[in-house]
């Protein structure tokens, strides 16, 4: 498993590119860098204008006047923020839970060499990474059979197991864990499912890690799952709320009118262009934080993925 | 005194024998079983919705089994409506640029920062391009929109201060082709290069080493050493990519487009005209394109790969 990430590409300092060629390469990756970022720093910039500046003369760089409204009124009186806020959390987290259970325990059988039925799981896991049902037939039986439309599962089980992610784990299994261990272990009368969990998944924290955080991406930037099966406002995550919001900024008022607060004075009051930009920034800035730190296992991931296994 | 033979056939009976540990073994896949068969399996049967007249009356299974069956009359809509060449269009030049560019950009950038001599730089400029990878589409529509909108956005707002007219650009499908090109790119870049970059840094440095005894040039060492390495990693890639050439991401052409008619001819995907389908409940076109999507994928996948094992068997995926 490559988890060492140094930059040793055999480059080493007596063949290195010549000085000029060095600082264009520097410009070149500046420039690039900066044009990944800045779109980011556009939308936290326009979260933080006033309602009134951009109304007046719409969106800056540099907001034309600061103000922090767009986030006081989703403090105050964002119950629908909140509760979107909350269904996100709680899918990311069951559907994180869920999905590395469910992957690693599939990995782990399909690494045991003298497993009966190894031959025939491995084909289960493989054919769906060629050939599926298509959105149509899974749609339907999603709705028809599983009962599934506007329930907050729909947003967790059928993103929660990913064939790839299945043969890492079986990838790191095979090549990390000593089949001494588990020899030794059922020589004293470990059960299979005592060796998985109290022996195999203790000593894999990368490979959790790295599926772990996989998912986590995942279930936190997905919106599609909702806008395909969720009609009910309630279940909202944060980012069918974006979504709702990017066609029509007057949703928020529109909820919060039903708790007896006049919708005319809410229209009126409300920030509604900053209020939408503030919801993405609410979704980004986790993310944001957390990626750097985790980098070293995504890019750990990738390259086992890109293992033949 | 037990023969060879019967020693053998002791041996083959045991190496069968369904024990203990097999069955614990089975239990513990039974849930991913399970999940595979509810979401994968039973969605792969459901594909014969495409032959048929589908209603949705009762149960699931009831309504397949008594859907009339309708031949190939799905298709036929599908082929016959104006749209369908445009859509097929659509997809599969979307993907042919995307995969020419998503090999060429990542594989560039990828090997001229493994050149920089700074490596702290060079992590600072990975981790600032890996950010778009992150974002889910729904908020790039927002920052799209940020700068695209027609009264407030960022680009009208340079153009009306450098003197020019504002652009409604949602309304424009000239300029649509290049900023989903530019999008796709910006998005994915960071991560391709991530891919490659790690493979490039695995490589023995005694290759460089023994190169540069040789006096090859920098170049020389790129064009012989690095880019040969690297073929397994883009073949496979390319492999996958070619697979779902009949498969777009439905973000990019539905969320950032902001589902625009105007711009209907140069952003309408397979994807996105399921999805509308589907959404307006005309289940027969949706069914047919989504079959075709999964049958003609699978084949272009086997196909590639059969094709990458004639020319170069260490490569081929299976």
């Amino acid at each position: 498993m490559a988890t060492k990430i140094a930059y040793t590409t055999g480059l080493e300092k007596f063949n290195r590119t010549s000085k000029v060629v060095d600082i264009f390469f520097h410009l070149v990756f500046i420039l690039l860098a900066l044009l990944c970022v800045i779109p980011v720093i556009v939308v936290l910039s326009i979260s933080f204008s006033s309602e009134a500046s951009i109304r007046e003369s719409g969106y800056h760089l540099i907001p034309v006047a600061w103000s922090g409204e767009a986030y006081a009124y989703i403090a105050n009186q964002g119950t629908m923020i909140l509760r979107a806020l909350g269904v996100s959390v709680l899918v990311t987290v069951v559907g994180t839970v869920l999905g590395v259970l469910l992957t690693t325990s599939m990995g782990y059988v399909l690494s045991r060499p003298s497993y009966k039925l190894r031959g025939f799981l491995t084909w289960v896991v493989f054919i769906p990474m060629i050939f599926n049902g298509g959105l149509v037939s899974s749609y339907f039986i999603n709705t028809n059979l599983l009962g599934l439309k506007d329930s907050v599962w729909a947003l967790i089980l059928p993103l929660a197991v990913s064939s790839f992610n299945v043969i890492i784990c079986k990838t790191f299994f095979k090549s990390t864990i000593p089949d001494g261990l588990i020899e030794s272990a059922e020589m004293d009368g470990a059960s299979q499912l005592r060796i998985f969990f109290f022996i195999i998944l203790p000593i894999s924290l990368p490979v959790l890690a790295t599926i772990g955080l996989f998912l986590c991406f995942a279930y936190w930037n997905d919106w599609f799952q909702s806008m395909l099966y969720i009609d009910n406002q309630n279940l909202y995550s944060l980012q069918a709320l974006l979504n709702s919001l990017m066609s029509n900024v007057d949703a928020l008022a529109k909820n919060a009118a039903s708790m007896g607060v006049s919708y005319a004075v809410l229209v009126a009051t409300m920030p509604k262009e900053s209020a939408r930009m503030a919801v993405a920034i609410l979704i980004v800035l986790p993310v944001a934080f957390a990626y750097p730190f985790f980098q070293k296992y995504f890019i750990s991931g990738l390259t086992i993925g890109a293992v033949k296994g | 005194m037990i023969s060879k033979a019967e020693q053998k056939e002791k041996r083959k009976r045991l190496r069968f024998r369904w024990h203990k540990q097999d069955t614990e073994l089975t239990l513990l896949a039974l849930p991913t079983t399970i999940w595979y068969i509810l979401f994968c399996f039973l969605p792969m049967f459901g594909i014969i919705i495409a032959f048929k007249n589908f209603k949705i009356s009762g149960g699931f299974f009831s309504n397949v089994f008594n859907s009339p069956w309708i031949g190939f009359k799905n298709f036929e809509f599908l082929f016959k409506s104006n749209d369908a060449w445009i859509i097929i269009r659509n997809t599969i030049g979307y993907n042919i640029i995307f995969i020419v560019l998503g090999i060429v950009l990542p594989v560039l950038f990828a090997i001229m920062i493994g050149l920089l001599h700074s490596r702290k730089a060079s992590k600072v400029y990975q981790t600032m391009m890996f950010l778009p990878y992150f974002l889910s589409w729904v908020v790039v529509s927002a920052v799209g929109w940020a700068f695209l909108s027609f009264d407030k956005g960022i680009v009208n707002q340079m153009l009306v201060s450098m003197g020019g007219e504002p652009i409604n650009w949602y309304m424009e499908p000239a300029y649509w082709p290049f900023f989903l090109i530019l999008l796709n790119v910006w998005k994915g870049l960071g991560y391709g290069m991530v891919i490659y970059l790690a493979t490039i840094t695995s490589l023995d440095s005694t290759y460089y080493e023994a190169a540069v005894m040789d006096g090859a040039s920098i170049w020389q060492q790129t064009r012989y050493i690095t880019l040969p390495m690297l073929k397994l990693v883009i073949v496979m890639l390319f492999i996958l990519a070619v697979g779902r050439i009949f498969y777009t991401d439905f973000g990019l052409f539905y969320q950032v487009t902001r589902d625009s008619n105007s711009l209907f001819n140069v952003s309408t995907t397979i994807d996105v005209m399921v999805f509308k389908q589907l959404k307006s409940a005309t289940v027969g076109m949706a069914s047919a394109a989504a079959f075709v999507q999964s049958v003609l994928g699978c084949a272009t996948i086997l196909i590639a790969n059969w094709i990458v094992r004639k020319i170069d068997p260490e490569s081929a995926m299976m």
